[in-house]
């Protein structure tokens, strides 16, 4: 028999005590802002985040009422696991559905409906990238890497409150930071654009996951901390980075949405990018590549291929990545030495990236077959093709040359989406997969049909949208420089946006695929949630049956 | 300020990056830390469905308790 050493329940404990007088200061000051912001948007965003924080005090003093967060040492916290899953399907659907009907904005102008300014592009553009970004694969992050740091430390996740504070702080956060863009408030920075206030909500709830996932990480009781552990801690410490430094700024009113940036000028454009770049090295590279080597192992039930080349790839990654930056700043006022290291890392970068790459396939060796019989295994591999192309594409793109060509064409778009869609979405999708039925403990998806389709579809969407766009770009950068015999521009500007309609139209279509893609599995979810799987699948390996394999 | 920057960053800066990576690249092949990397490759493939309560060594007589 088990002992009850194990079980605790939180009651009033200082860390429930805490995140209690966080709410409360947090309401506090929701409500002078409803009632003195200088600003329209502010009076009005303010009744949200204090309808937020008292949601947070009502929640809280129910769960001190009812004896408090249960830690009990001897299970492994899956309902918090269950929760991320939940919002990242959520959240990728919304996400993506903005997405959609950007794209057909862009083709079809008339959708930016006139009367009603937040459906013009400029507001949807952003809650576009932020969900998708932020709010899908920051769940998605959230959610494994919680899930990851338990199983490979053998230990309950730390910090009893805390991982629900980060959890439910996390959505608040998007929900701020979303509603925000759509009634105008925004810091115009790229991929950072939520004002100063959501911006601390942000550091606070940050540092709460930072110091979650270090403490569990310190209980741990297995000797060696596992890779995917390092990949996803590095994306927190230099998120938590980034995220301080490219936000400093000075906010015009305590109880104002507006704010001015400490950076002016070049520095402030460097300081712009480095964060911008970094975000797609730690948030959307790092941390999923710690997605990888869990969930790619444990699906094949195969060792990683390497586990030196594991921790060469971590490491040429850290050390390389953090200076590609100033290639977003080619032929501008950037001082061309930092132009051309911000090149030069960014092609030393093939090395890490390819080498993470070829650890990710080769793990499947000896286990080649699950990609004709197991379809998740294919969503996975397929992300880490995509993840191969898209890091081939991009240091080719940062070459000072070629980004004369591709820079402010569709072809960044197009790059973007090849890694998005095709390594961060599918990697998401196939770790998503292995979750459903491992926490709800079913014997495999409700249909592997479905994922078949899911797969199928997405790939094709992904397929138009990255050729449709990549066609258009080059267009697009060749016209743009055709000079005519006397050295005028051939074309106008306009003339080029015009060529663009055709491959727009694609593209939407493109992304709708991708859409129907996550709404079949949604669905699949959903069934599989309720309990109506039926078939067995021999691949979703019961957690406990490893003993076997000893 | 941007001259001292620059120059510390060009050198030393850039020095102590490649020790540091070097470092880690001697770490990552020294061959005697084959078997403790072959382990943690395991990790993922050899994990319970509930956590471990206490090292096993440490606390032997429980063992049986638990058994």
């Amino acid at each position: 028999m088990i002992s009850a050493q194990g079980l605790k329940r939180a009651g009033s404990d200082p860390s429930t005590a805490i995140v209690l007088l966080i709410t409360v200061l947090g309401a506090l000051w929701a409500l002078f802002a409803a009632a003195y912001a200088p600003d329209a948007a502010m009076r009005g965003q303010s009744w949200l985040i204090l309808g937020g924080f008292l949601t947070g005090i009502f929640l809280l003093t129910g769960s001190i009422a009812g004896g408090g967060v249960i830690t009990d040492e001897r299970e492994y916290n899956e309902s918090l696991i269950k929760a991320g899953v939940i919002a990242s399907l959520f959240w990728g659907v919304a996400g993506l559905l903005v997405g959609v009907i950007i794209a057909f904005q862009l083709a079809f102008p008339v959708l930016n409906l006139e009367p009603f300014g937040f459906t013009s592009f400029g507001r949807l553009r952003p809650l576009h990238t932020s969900a998708v970004i932020f709010a899908f694969g920051g769940n998605v992050l959230i959610a494994t890497s919680f899930y990851v740091v338990q199983r490979t430390c053998r230990t309950r996740i730390a910090g009893g409150i805390w991982p629900w504070f980060v959890f439910w702080g996390y959505q608040f956060f998007i929900v701020i930071a979303a509603s925000g863009y759509l009634i105008g408030i925004t810091q115009g920075r790229e991929y950072a654009e939520p004002e100063w206030y959501a911006d601390i909500w942000l550091t606070l709830v940050w540092v709460a996951y930072l110091l979650v996932f270090l403490g569990t990480l310190w209980k741990r009781k297995e000797p060696h901390i596992y890779v995917a552990n390092w990949f996803y801690l590095a994306f927190i410490v230099t998120i938590a980075v980034l995220h301080v430094i490219n936000n400093l700024a000075m906010p015009v009113s305590w109880l104002g949405s507006r704010s001015y940036s400490a950076f002016a000028g070049v520095q402030d454009a460097l300081t712009q990018w480095w964060y911008g770049h970094n975000a797609v090295g730690f948030f959307l590279t790092a941390g999923f590549l710690g997605i990888m080597y869990y969930f790619i192992p444990k699906r094949v039930n195969r060792p990683v291929y390497s586990y030196r080349l594991s921790i060469i790839h971590f490491w040429s990654l850290i050390f390389i990545y953090i200076w590609a930056g100033p290639h977003h700043l080619h032929y501008t006022a950037l001082p061309e030495w930092a132009q051309t290291l911000g090149m030069t890392f960014s092609i030393m970068l093939w090395m890490p990236s390819w080498g993470g790459m070829i650890n990710g396939l080769m793990t499947l060796s000896g286990a080649w077959d699950k990609l004709r019989t197991d379809p998740v295994v294919r969503m996975l591999v397929m992300s880490v093709a995509f993840y191969g192309m898209s890091t081939f594409e991009g240091p080719v793109m940062s070459i000072r040359a070629v980004n004369a060509l591709s820079h402010y064409t569709d072809w960044t778009i197009g790059h973007v989406h090849s890694g998005a869609l095709g390594w961060v979405g599918f990697v998401s999708f196939g770790a998503l997969y292995c979750l459903v039925p491992w926490l709800w403990k079913r014997k495999g998806m409700y249909s592997k049909a479905l994922v078949d389709w899911h797969f199928w579809v997405a790939t094709i969407g992904i397929l138009l949208y990255i050729t449709s766009m990549w066609s258009a770009a080059i267009f697009q950068g060749l016209w743009w420089r055709t000079y005519n015999a006397l050295g005028f521009l051939e074309y106008s500007f306009v003339e080029t946006v015009e060529a663009m309609h055709v491959p727009y139209i694609i593209r939407a279509v493109g992304g709708v695929l991708y859409l129907v893609g996550a709404l079949i599995m949604v669905y699949n979810v959903y069934r599989t949630v309720r309990g109506d799987a039926v078939e067995d699948d021999e691949n979703v390996i019961d957690q406990p049956a490893l003993e076997a394999a000893k | 300020m941007y001259e001292i920057l620059s120059t510390f960053a060009q050198t030393w800066g850039l020095l102590i990056f490649v020790v540091l990576f070097a470092a880690a690249l001697v770490y990552a092949l020294w061959p005697r830390n084959q078997a403790r990397f072959d382990a943690a490759a395991n990790a993922p493939l050899t994990e319970n469905d509930t956590p471990a309560i206490a090292d096993e060594a440490e606390t032997k007589d429980e063992t049986d308790v638990r058994a």
